[in-house]
């Protein structure tokens, strides 16, 4: 687990420092959270779009109907997605977050990351044609795998050990269903 | 009221054999997941929750009872050992019991540290039982706006007071309440954010949101920075301690639940103040100041003490209001959605043998907790050398056991990767991820409240406000508004020490 800690103020010589050989993509690398404001307020006009064009007429009850709250949230995103972007232009940062595996001093590693995305995201593809087993254990392989693990002969052997003790547990223990599969339906 | 017997009733309950194996099967799963690095008590509990959903509720809370106190307990052990705290409530626990385990008395520190838990948890949970009832039925009588009003300081409490940015703080719970509006409308049927899909109609299940944030988030952020040699632990004995230590830390363990109990019943609790007063305190009332910084055994007795208690502290505004303000208490909260089961102050009213067999075996967990792991000291330690590879791969495969589990849809898989993803996002730029999970959870219920109070009043807003009880709601959200003032003077007191 992690710890989330802020630190205004931390980055305010680069900032206001004057250096303009420096030139735009350091600044916009320096003030990249300011694209969280981007996201707050893009996740602001959605919902503030899908609360006005809702037709409430026949559905109202009450003197606050379900439009209420949506605009109530979405106008607090465009605040806060506002006040954020002027806690970074005044040097404020979000400081990533540290933990026990996490080693700042290297910049992140997109790679993996993507790597993992796609893992995951074939695993969910492949769960109903294949079978939780199956699919589990290609999801923990490669999920090692991506992280770093060069073992072929240990890690898909693990894999295949938790992913089907996992199946056996939640389906005959815990009462749990998951798919099977045909390979299931052959054993 | 006839408490005692309710409690005994409890027992009767936590004792059948059945329910005895849950309580033990958590305390050893929760220790185990709490231990390994990376995993906090809040995500072990999200990890573990599909485990239960075969469970009757009242099997399965007692089992997050003893899974809740595990992963605490196993918290510690990592900060002892590894001197990396993750969670909040384990970095004091880290500044002397690190320095302790590295000239050798890890055994010590351990031991320490356990009967500081147990010793807190028991303090803790009695108070529970002491409180927990006249809280239940002083707030029987509260309507819509009260709720309402209680409901808003939960916000402000998780936003304000519990991280360090209030701005950051802010967007986060945001992005969680718009993730709750997503579905239909519980009042009208209305579509909201559906874009026209079936499925998104239901709403997005709390629980893929609680994995998402916690378990993918985290999985994918220490993926990012995986650290290329992860720390070496610090072997360790059989935790035990010696006369003198226990001259020691007698007191520190006595001491910690008064200071915890309280931050933890009220809702802006979390243990983060708690244990960091407790440190102070301990340091100021030591024989031993030389000590501190390079070992204090009360540095360590004192502040898990603390921790334990404020967290049977939670449970009192968990159970009794429906209100969560750590994000165990959050996840569980989730789990009691589950089961249909809505907590508040009717709970101990309707659901008597879950709520007092939970409580019971609240004890019972405490005492296998003690039981259990100190002869297994020695093997929590080994799980500090897990492959991380092997660890994180096993986090994502969870999860989606988790995630699949809920209801069987692969749509439910997509949607817990873009909350992973967005978690990844928020560790990025230090948005804290609790106000988010508190919005989620805590959003619907808050917008059926507040129409319903706006219903009665006519529309008249003065209406949210005419009851004594939520006036002085609103007051302690005024002064919490006001605290960041009085935690700035905080550290500085400690540092003069």
């Amino acid at each position: 687990m992690t710890t989330p800690t802020t630190d205004p103020g931390a980055a305010g010589p680069g900032a206001g420092a004057g250096e303009p050989a420096a030139g735009r993509r350091s600044w916009l690398r320096e003030h990249s959270e300011l694209g969280v404001c981007v996201l707050l307020s893009a996740l602001g006009v959605l919902l503030l779009t899908d609360a006005l064009t809702m037709d409430v007429d026949i559905a109202q009850r009450g003197p606050v109907g379900p439009r209420t709250v949506p605009v109530v949230v979405g106008g607090g995103l465009l605040v806060a997605a506002a006040l954020l972007a002027a806690d970074v232009l005044r040097g404020g940062r979000g400081r990533a977050e540290t933990g026990e595996d996490v080693d700042l001093s290297e910049p992140a590693d997109w790679r993996t990351v993507l790597l993992l995305t796609g893992v995951f995201l074939g695993a969910a593809v492949l769960i109903e044609p294949l079978g939780f087993p199956v699919a589990g254990a290609l999801l923990f392989w490669g999920a090692a795998f991506a992280l770093g693990s060069r073992r072929p002969d240990r890690d898909p052997l693990i894999a295949a050990v938790v992913s089907f003790v996992t199946y056996a547990v939640f389906d005959n223990l815990l009462g749990v269903p998951l798919p099977g599969g045909p390979l299931m339906g052959v054993l | 009221m006839n408490t005692l017997t309710s409690l005994m009733d409890g027992f009767g309950t936590a004792l059948t054999p059945l329910n005895l194996l849950w309580a033990a099967l958590g305390v050893l799963l929760g220790t185990a997941i709490g231990v390994l690095p990376g995993i906090g008590p809040a995500m072990a509990v999200a990890l573990l929750l599909p485990v239960t959903y075969g469970l009757e509720p009242t099997g399965a809370f007692i089992m997050f009872a003893g899974i809740y106190y595990g992963a605490m307990f196993g918290g510690s052990t990592t900060s002892i050992l590894l001197n990396t705290p993750g969670e909040s409530a384990a970095v004091v626990a880290a500044m002397e019991g690190n320095p302790m385990a590295k000239s050798g008395r890890g055994a010590q520190a351990l031991a320490a540290a356990a009967v500081g838990h147990f010793a807190g948890g028991m303090i803790g949970t009695m108070l529970l039982v002491a409180l927990a009832p006249t809280v239940a039925g002083l707030a029987v009588d509260i309507g819509a706006p009260d709720y309402f009003a209680l409901m808003v300081l939960a916000f402000i409490a998780v936003t304000s007071v519990l991280g360090s940015s209030r701005i950051r703080g802010m967007a986060s719970l945001l992005i969680g309440l718009t993730i709750g509006l997503v579905g239909l409308d519980r009042m009208t049927g209305q579509q909201r954010l559906t874009f026209g899909s079936l499925q998104l109609a239901d709403g997005i299940d709390v629980v893929i949101v609680a994995v998402g944030l916690f378990a993918i988030g985290e999985a994918l952020w220490v993926a990012a920075h995986l650290r290329r040699r992860p720390p070496d632990p610090i072997p360790v004995g059989r935790p035990w301690l010696g006369r003198a230590d226990l001259r020691r830390t007698w007191k520190s363990w006595a001491r910690g639940p008064f200071i915890g109990f309280p931050f933890g019943a009220v809702p802006a609790g979390g243990a983060e103040i708690p244990t960091f007063l407790s440190y102070v305190t301990e340091k100021r009332l030591s024989k031993h100041r030389d000590e501190w910084g390079k070992g204090a055994i009360e540095g360590v007795a004192g502040p898990e003490s603390a921790a334990s208690a404020s967290a049977a502290g939670t449970l009192v505004s968990m159970l009794t209001l429906g209100l969560p303000t750590t994000a165990v208490a959050a996840v569980m909260l989730a789990a009691f959605q589950q089961y249909g089961i809505q907590p508040g102050p009717l709970l101990f009213e309707r659901e008597p043998d879950l709520v007092w067999g939970l409580i019971a075996s609240l004890f019972v967990g405490m005492v296998l907790l003690l039981a259990l792991n100190l002869p297994l000291a020695p093997v929590w330690a080994k799980l500090l050398r897990i492959p991380r590879p092997y660890l994180y791969a096993g986090i994502l495969f969870f999860a989606a056991v988790g995630a699949y589990a809920v209801g069987g849809e692969v749509i439910d898989l997509v949607l817990l990767l873009i909350i992973g993803l967005v978690g990844f996002g928020m560790r990025r730029y230090g948005l804290p991820v609790l106000p988010a999970v508190i919005g989620v959870i805590l959003g619907p219920a808050a917008e059926q409240q507040l129409r319903r109070a706006l219903q009665i009043s006519d529309g008249s807003v003065a209406g949210l406000a005419d009851t004594p009880f939520s006036v002085t709601v609103y007051a302690v959200v005024v002064l919490l508004l006001g605290w960041p003032l009085v935690r700035r003077v905080l550290p500085r007191r400690g540092a003069r020490t």
